[in-house]
């Protein structure tokens, strides 16, 4: 995460998510206080070891969601008993049953976009966004566990590395 | 740290893949320049494509009278190849959601390319109730907001308007769920490039860095949208269904057709799949991630739910029969026997009888005979959708509006040319981006690699003991 744009942190590559949750659990017992960790796919059992708290995107799913059933239904409501109301094959003007397919659809569309463009800003990811990333190979097949240097200084974070078997050890200001 | 995985699994991913030799095989496709192979089949699409758009023009500018419909057959060609596109395209999210809710790890090796068919399955199909308005550019009146024309809203109660709002939520729906997995992708084949190629992919990489929180909401961000592609899939041929199921057309108002339509659509979604990916996985050489594993498992899919329709069309005589009801008898009578008997047995064939061969396990296992079932299943299922629309409209209630009905060449033409549009996409789509999921592959290779699971495993027991403590901390 790119929390500011000047950064110094010391990082080490590890081959192995293995060998990353055991320098994790290590770094938690030793508190050194981690800056970020990089992977490339969703390493599991990573976030409980991290501290990360449950992500709270599905709460705002839910928002969203209910925003958009209560767009469709007061909305079809609106417009067939107040702005336009007309008679369809006989039936009531404010006919529930025929409400609901549209209603559920929309429901869906709302806490879909919602929450998707949510993910965005809150990773402060989106088209045209620069983030200065570590290495290369974070994407490919690297692990990687980042200190900043001004939280923890750069002797105790080599030591730290070469006890958990980092592969490489690299310092970068992101 | 890999989940417990049971024995008699077989590996999904063989080869003896690491991270890193995964990374080669589903991304060098997309550095490589294109095999000829690849500028044949590109060049032959957009040759159709173009006729196609040549066609809907015609339409276009001469009107619906270049169509050969009637005033007894109102919808046929064009409402069939809606049906057909869409029910294709319900495999992707079948595959891409409602596998991923029930922890199919197998969906991973094919979820990507179904996702990107479904999307480009559902672009061809919703050209076709657009071009059948006739005044194309008057279509914005389908859309509801406040206007200057009364004011005046569409029909809240028409099934058709459903479709509009089902369609365009299904089409915007599954593009984020796609686009979402395909960043971290984008991610790994900007990494490898350099230049302007490093440029364009952080842009549809959208910054992608890899970081613990961000794979945590990802995982969150697709689980969620994963549930609500669930019922959503299942809303949207149902509502395609209610197209028909409202009216008061013997043959139409039935109340099976929503499963029986949404068992069609994943059954010929599936077989499209088929299809595609047993000459992707050829071409890009995937054998190592969409093994015979994976096509025997959609047989299974495609087994089951051509049973499901098999049954639907035994119900649906059996239940024309007992209502006793002369005009649904005649409905189902025409349908087999009648002018048109030839599209009904055609149907019965395909997709009734043909998927019964997967009975059998080597014949699952069979790739030859899957390719050639799986098209004869989607020549089936378009004949399904042609027997229900044109079949049952040609014998309406009054003997002397019965008419027949055989395409013009400007409907042939636009059918034709939405195949364009569809394998135009598709070869674009396997050129810049990686066809099977890269990271998804990756975070499965402990529990389906063929060095950890199957017989010829190496690794089997490391993993488990190495890392005992944190298996209840694991997410599954």
């Amino acid at each position: 995460m790119s929390k500011n744009n000047h950064t110094e942190v010391i990082y080490g590559l590890y081959n192995d998510e293995e060998d990353l949750l055991r320098a994790v659990k290590l770094a938690k017992k030793d508190h050194l206080e981690i800056y970020d960790v990089y992977t490339p796919f969703p390493v599991h059992g990573l976030d409980p070891i991290l501290g990360l708290e449950e992500s709270r995107l599905h709460q705002a799913g839910f928002i969203y969601g209910a925003l958009g059933t209560l767009t469709a239904f007061l909305g079809m409501s609106w417009v067939f008993t107040k702005d336009w109301p007309n008679i369809f094959g006989g039936k009531p003007y404010w006919s529930v049953p025929a409400f609901i397919p549209i209603t559920f659809e929309l429901t869906v569309l709302f806490a879909a976009v919602g929450m998707t463009v949510t993910f965005y800003v809150i990773n402060g990811l989106g088209p045209g966004v620069v983030n200065n990333h570590l290495d290369d190979r974070i994407t490919d097949d690297k692990f990687c566990i980042a200190f900043d240097k001004s939280a923890v200084n750069s002797d105790k974070a080599e030591a730290f590395f070469s006890t958990t078997g980092a592969e490489e050890v690299n310092s970068k200001t992101i | 740290m890999s989940a417990v995985v049971s024995p008699i699994r077989k590996p999904l991913i063989t080869g003896n893949k690491t991270y890193h030799q995964i990374t080669e095989d589903l991304i060098s496709p997309t550095e490589k320049t294109p095999t000829k192979e690849w500028v044949i089949g590109f060049v032959l699409s957009v040759a159709v494509l173009t006729y196609g758009v040549f066609c809907i023009l015609w339409t276009i500018w001469v009107g619906i009278g270049s169509w050969n419909l009637n005033r007894t057959i109102n919808w046929s060609w064009d409402i069939t190849n809606f049906v057909w596109w869409i029910g294709i395209g319900h495999a992707g999210t079948l595959i891409s959601a409602i596998l991923l809710l029930f922890r199919q790890k197998w969906r991973t090796g094919v979820n990507r390319a179904a996702e990107a068919m479904t999307i480009f399955a559902v672009m061809c199909a919703g050209l076709f109730p657009l071009i059948h308005m006739g005044r194309i550019w008057l279509a914005m009146f389908i859309m509801p907001y406040p206007n200057t024309r009364g004011p005046l809203w569409p029909n809240f109660n028409s099934p058709l308007l459903w479709d509009v709002f089902a369609i365009s939520t299904y089409l915007t729906v599954s593009l984020l769920f796609w686009y979402t997995g395909l960043v971290p992708d984008f991610a790994t084949v900007r990494d490898r490039a350099k230049g302007l190629r490093r440029k364009i992919y952080n842009t549809l990489s959208f910054g992608w860095t890899g970081s613990a929180k961000h794979w945590q909401r990802w995982e969150s961000l697709s689980l969620v949208l994963a549930g609500l592609s669930t019922p959503l899939v299942l809303s949207v041929h149902t509502i395609v269904s209610f197209d028909f199921a409202t009216s008061v057309i013997p043959g139409w108002h039935t109340t099976i057709f929503p499963p029986y339509f949404v068992a069609g659509a994943i059954f010929s979604g599936f077989a499209m799949v088929l299809t595609l990916m047993i000459i992707t996985r050829k071409l890009l050489h995937l054998e190592d991630y969409i093994t015979v594993e994976h096509i025997e498992s959609m047989n299974k899919v495609i087994l089951l739910t051509g049973t499901i329709v098999g049954v639907a069309y035994l119900t649906e005589l059996f239940i024309a029969w007992y209502s006793g009801y002369v005009y649904e008898q005649f409905a189902f009578f025409n349908r087999a026997l009648g002018p048109y008997w030839w599209s009904y047995f055609g149907m019965m064939f395909c997709n009734v009888i043909s998927p019964q061969f997967f009975w059998k396990k080597s014949w699952r296992r069979n790739i030859t005979l899957t390719f050639f079932l799986s098209i004869l299943v989607n020549i089936g299922m378009w004949f399904e959708r042609f027997v229900i629309i044109a079949t049952t409209l040609a014998r309406d209630y009054l003997p002397s509006s019965w008419s027949l009905y055989s395409p013009s060449w400007v409907e042939i033409g636009i059918y034709i040319g939405t195949f364009g549009l569809f394998f135009t996409c598709f070869l674009i789509f396997v050129r810049v981006a990686p066809v099977v999921a890269v990271a998804e592959i990756k975070s499965i290779l402990k529990s389906a690699g063929d060095q950890y699971v199957g017989d010829n495993a190496t690794h089997k027991h490391h993993h488990h003991d190495a890392d005992h403590g944190s298996s209840h901390t694991d997410h599954h």
